[in-house]
């Protein structure tokens, strides 16, 4: 067989990046441009209409034929459609959100949307990225962008305190990252990750490929905040505003999900056996320490941020699966849980507000009595992170524990469902409290019923998350059947040389 | 006639699920929730009833089968049918849920569209558990049942909802967790979720003994639960006494049992005929702890719990003693329980409505003031005694004698002493609650009988009861085409069974 290949011009292979970049800019001039006293609210709506554009392009990049760009550093494959539909969606829900509930006097407000823009830049490109020196420059573009925006509240002293926690114990894994990175290098002499993969086996060093394995999983493991590295995650989700939250726990999540799948997957899928173990152990610890630090919560934003971290390790668990099932497990979980954790801090970002005058379980008693529509999502998105059929959170956990058991890890998948019982407890806290009548003195504080002031922007944002949500708990196949073709491609690039990649990769060449 | 039959299952399921979206979607205006959810659970009992006028006999398996695919990786087919077994159950389902709307007309005043809306999403999902022959959907349906069970607990809690609906919640769910990693390694087995292949392969195939013993047991347990069986029944009495009536009446039961029946024994029957023993034991334990802590209590909800455990245990036992006269008795009480606590369990929301204590103490003297539903209670009260001519008496001694006979008879004398106890706890509540001396409740306000609503729905009640004790035969014969008779090791007749007598002699 001949594959015919069309040379694919370089930017057509990052057109939703460069997409993503131009909104951003132009958002930033518009904002410059405009007086003082002009309303900032319409950049929003520009970012979300470029960040649609950029998802349309990354699904017209399903057209392209698999392949690399950019002297191989940049690739587009099943793979890389999948997170980036996916980080664009979350961008998008996150920027409808924002434009509702950031109040409208806010200061820079235009920077506002241009630094969500920023971000997704940095973690599209981060999911399509087969160099590693372009992986940490990506990262570092995603990074910086979410550590401004984690400390957005600047007035008040949990905003800066998030900032700057997230940011000193940011850089630090970042530093793991490169520092992995240079050692890798070293043990192979390239940063392009196809070569690696090819050549790592036969590296002489071989202690040097392992150190490298472990920086770099330290580096991931927190950006996704698993256990032991998770101790960042309460602090900057209480200290940032809830439309913040909602990114920051989902796009950067996913995106450095990617960059794991990709890392263990295909460059060390030799090390199975190193790796493998390690991720089990990170995947128990999270999920127990996630979700007991999480029942003795009472503000809701660190109950979810450990319940985050719990979910962290459902989803590791699904690295115990073998080959591409487990790839699509984990691809599907972190779609699964981005749709749900999206939906539930969108809903909370509108019932509490930008400055949050519900901060604690108890608060949000009689929700559903004040507001109906507020309170029935609110236990829906809970019901979903519980893992009740018929909802996302469900088949997350079922294709993950599935996986965990297809690769011959049933104890991991024990724990992990016992794990979600123990879940249950304070998710049902927090759900029945919102059921439940509401007491005399809490219907004295809280604000008059909102849920007619749930606004388009708003309304638009949360019937994408409960649409997704639902129909990745009904009819899950379209999306598995995305995530599985995205792990084929990545599981394409075994040991030996797969034809057609290396045609394109070489394409630039002569 | 064969397109319906094809589409009747599915629009059971759906239809509750349609009516929960009208209702969530229409204004908040005086009675038309409730409207709406009447409306939808009797074209649902409507609907449900074409089973049976339309049910065959003769033919062995499950009918009205619909198999589609629904995911494609892992295999998961929409796979539901029914047999004698699940088909009464079905039916059953469907009447309670008019019987709920009705129990529920003045005692629910606030958010009404939530309420309505997760009352019938519940229905869907019990229907669901009856109707679903493939593992994954059944447990679908089965974590489904629990969402807005809890919700309404919480929302609609008489004094504590939220605490009893975490207990409930927790007790339920966490037990499936097993439940789940059990069907998962099966599916690693076999590559199937689907309940006839499955037996076929678990009788045939060579299983490592150790495994399926944990499978197995991790099935039971869930469904134990649930039941809820000695000493798991820790979640009911709160429960009873916080969840409103109408779900109060589904809560326990026919979920957990039929469910023992289907997937424990239907598809382990060895490892389920290992733990027989001590399930019986637990069961006759069951009967005599719930029968003698239903003689004690205070509270007319905690009694109602305390008496359901007594009679479900029963059933349990009928259920464990592996007979084919068992396993009839069990199907039968079932579905008399499911009548006659509802029934009680819409006379006592009807008391608990106008004088709003559970205090037995309170009340007294009431059947001068409320005649009818004085007669009403007394003869519901004697058909769950298990009086001869009313329902509950032919499930009680199928059960009985059966347990006598073939099993033990030790157990059975201890089971009927439990029984006999209820007929003290039930008659001493009718007692109190409606003769002796008139209450100061009961002169307090003015006499407030039953409305034409609640009686349009227990005199029919009543005929049933009286129906299902007089004439068994109507249902009999359905049901034990559903059963298959208990097997030797590997022997199991998949999915057909030899006729049956009228005397319920297998015939070979």
């Amino acid at each position: 067989m001949n594959p015919v290949v069309y040379p694919v011009p370089d930017i057509f292979r990052i057109l939703p990046e460069v997409i993503l970049t131009l909104t951003g800019v132009a958002v930033m001039l518009i904002d410059a441009s405009l007086a003082p006293r002009v309303a900032r609210r319409p950049l929003g709506w520009v970012a979300a209409l470029g960040t649609t554009f950029a998802l349309w392009a990354s699904l017209w990049q399903l057209s392209l034929p698999v392949g690399t760009g950019f002297s191989g550093t940049v690739e587009t494959s099943p793979f890389t459609v999948f997170f980036h539909v996916l980080i664009c969606g979350i961008v998008l829900v996150s920027l409808l959100l924002s434009l509702d509930t950031l109040p409208e006097d806010t200061h820079h407000q235009g920077e506002f949307y241009a630094l969500v823009v920023f971000g997704a830049v940095g973690m599209c490109l981060l999911t399509g990225a087969v160099e590693l020196l372009l992986v940490f420059i990506a990262l570092e573009i995603s990074s910086i962008a979410t550590y401004i925006l984690a400390g957005w509240r600047k007035n008040t002293g949990r905003g800066p305190e998030a900032a700057i926690k997230y940011f000193l114990l940011g850089s630090f894994a970042t530093a793991f990252l490169l520092y992995g990175v240079a050692m890798i290098f070293g043990a192979t002499g390239t940063t392009q990750i196809y070569e690696i993969a090819q050549t790592v086996s036969y590296a002489k060093n071989q202690s040097l490929v392992l150190a490298a394995l472990a920086l770099m999983l330290v580096g991931i493991l927190f950006k996704v905040s698993a256990a032991p590295f998770h101790v960042w995650t309460p602090d900057v989700y209480e200290g940032s505003p809830s439309p913040v939250v909602a990114l920051l726990s989902a796009a950067p999540k996913a995106a450095a999900f990617a960059l794991l799948l990709r890392v263990v997957y295909e460059i060390f899928p030799t090390l199975r056996a190193v790796w493998a173990p390690m991720l089990w152990v990170v995947a128990v610890l999270s999920m127990t320490v996630g979700n007991l630090a999480a029942l003795r919560q009472q503000n809701v934003k660190r109950m979810l941020a450990y319940s985050s971290i719990a979910h962290a390790g459902y989803l590791l668990a699904a690295f115990a699966g073998l080959g591409s099932i487990g790839i699509a497990a984990a691809s599907f979980y972190t779609a699964a849980y981005a749709a749900m954790n999206v939906g539930i801090f969108a809903v909370i970002s509108v019932a509490s507000g930008y400055d949050e005058k519900r901060p604690l379980v108890k608060d949000f008693q009689g929700l559903i009595y004040g507001s109906p529509l507020l309170g029935s999502l609110l236990i829906f998105f809970l019901v979903s992170l519980v893992g009740i059929p018929f909802t996302g959170g469900f088949f997350g956990k079922f294709y993950s524990f599935t996986a965990a058991v297809g690769g011959g890890a049933v104890w991991l998948a024990i724990i992990g469902l016992l794990n979600s019982g123990v879940a249950a407890a304070y998710y049902l806290r927090l759900a029945l409290s919102a059921a439940q009548k509401p007491s005399p003195q809490s219907q004295r504080e809280l604000t008059p019923p909102q849920g007619s002031q749930v606004g388009v922007a708003v309304g638009a944002a949360l019937l994408l998350a409960v649409a997704a949500t639902l129909v990745l708990g009904i009819v899950p196949g379209e999306v598995l059947r995305a995530a599985q073709a995205g792990a084929h491609t990545l599981q394409a690039i075994p040991v030996q040389p797969v034809p057609a990649r290396v045609n394109l990769m070489q394409l630039p060449k002569p | 006639m064969n397109e319906i039959n094809h589409l009747i299952l599915t629009l059971i399921v759906l239809v509750p699920l349609a009516g929960a979206i009208v209702v969530a979607l229409v204004p908040d205006r005086a009675k038309l929730p409730n409207w709406i959810a009447l409306v939808t659970t009797l074209t649902s009992f409507g609907l449900a009833m074409h089973l049976p006028v339309h049910f065959n006999s003769g033919l062995p398996g499950f009918q009205y089968e619909v198999n589609i695919p629904w995911i494609e990786n892992p295999a998961i087919f929409y796979h539901v049918g029914v047999d004698g077994l699940s088909m009464w159950l079905v039916v059953l389902t469907g009447l309670l849920g008019p019987i709920g709307v009705i129990a529920s007309w003045n005692a629910i005043q606030t958010r009404r569209k939530v309420f309505y809306s997760l009352f019938l999403v519940q229905q869907t999902a019990m229907v669901g558990v009856f109707v679903s022959l493939d593992l994954m959907l059944y447990y679908g349906f089965w974590e489904l049942s629990l969402v807005p069970m809890a919700i309404l607990i919480a929302m609609y809690g008489r004094k504590d909802g939220p605490k009893a609906a975490t207990k409930f919640f927790l007790f339920t769910f966490i037990p499936s967790a097993p439940l789940l990693v059990a069907i998962l390694w099966i599916y690693s087995q076999t590559g199937s979720f689907d309940f006839a292949t499955l037996q076929i392969l678990i009788a045939h195939g060579n299983f490592p003994a150790g495994p399926m013993c944990w499978i197995a047991f991790a099935f039971l347990f869930a469904f134990a639960v649930k039941v809820p069986v000695f000493p798991l029944h820790g979640w009911l009495a709160d429960t009873f006494c916080e969840a409103p009536v109408a779900l109060a009446m589904v809560v326990a039961g026919k979920l957990g049992l039929y469910s023992m029946l289907r997937f424990h024994i239907g598809l382990f029957p060895d490892q389920a005929r290992a733990l027989a023993p001590w399930l019986i034991a637990l069961a006759v334990v069951g009967v005599l702890y719930g029968a003698c802590l239903a003689l004690v209590q205070r509270d007319f909800w905690k009694l109602m719990a305390f008496a359901a455990l007594s009679h479900l245990s029963l059933i349990t036992l009928g259920i464990y003693g592996m007979t084919f006269g068992g396993w009839t008795g069990a199907v039968y009480q079932i579905l008399s329980h499911g009548v006659v606590d509802g029934a009680l369990f819409l006379l006592l929301g009807a008391l608990y409505d106008r004088y709003a204590t559970s205090q037995i103490d309170n009340y007294g003297g009431f059947a001068s003031k409320l005649p009818r539903a004085a007669t009403l209670f007394v003869i519901a009260s004697l058909a769950m005694i298990g009086l001869p001519m009313l329902s509950g008496f032919v499930g009680e001694f199928l059960i009985l004698s059966n347990t006598f006979v073939e099993v033990n008879k030790g157990w059975a004398i201890a089971a009927t002493l439990g029984v006999i106890l209820g007929a003290a706890y039930m008659l001493w509540l009718v007692q109190r609650l409606f003769y002796g001396p008139e209450s100061a409740l009961a002169t307090s306000k003015p006499p407030d009988d039953l409305h034409i609503r609640e009686r349009a729905i227990l005199w029919p009640l009543a005929v049933l009861m009286l129906a299902m004790g007089l004439a068994p035969s109507i249902w009999l014969p359905t049901i034990q085409t559903g059963i298959h008779p208990p097997q030797l090791k590997g022997t199991v007749v998949v999915r057909s069974m030899p006729p049956v007598s009228s005397q319920g002699e297998v015939q070979r």
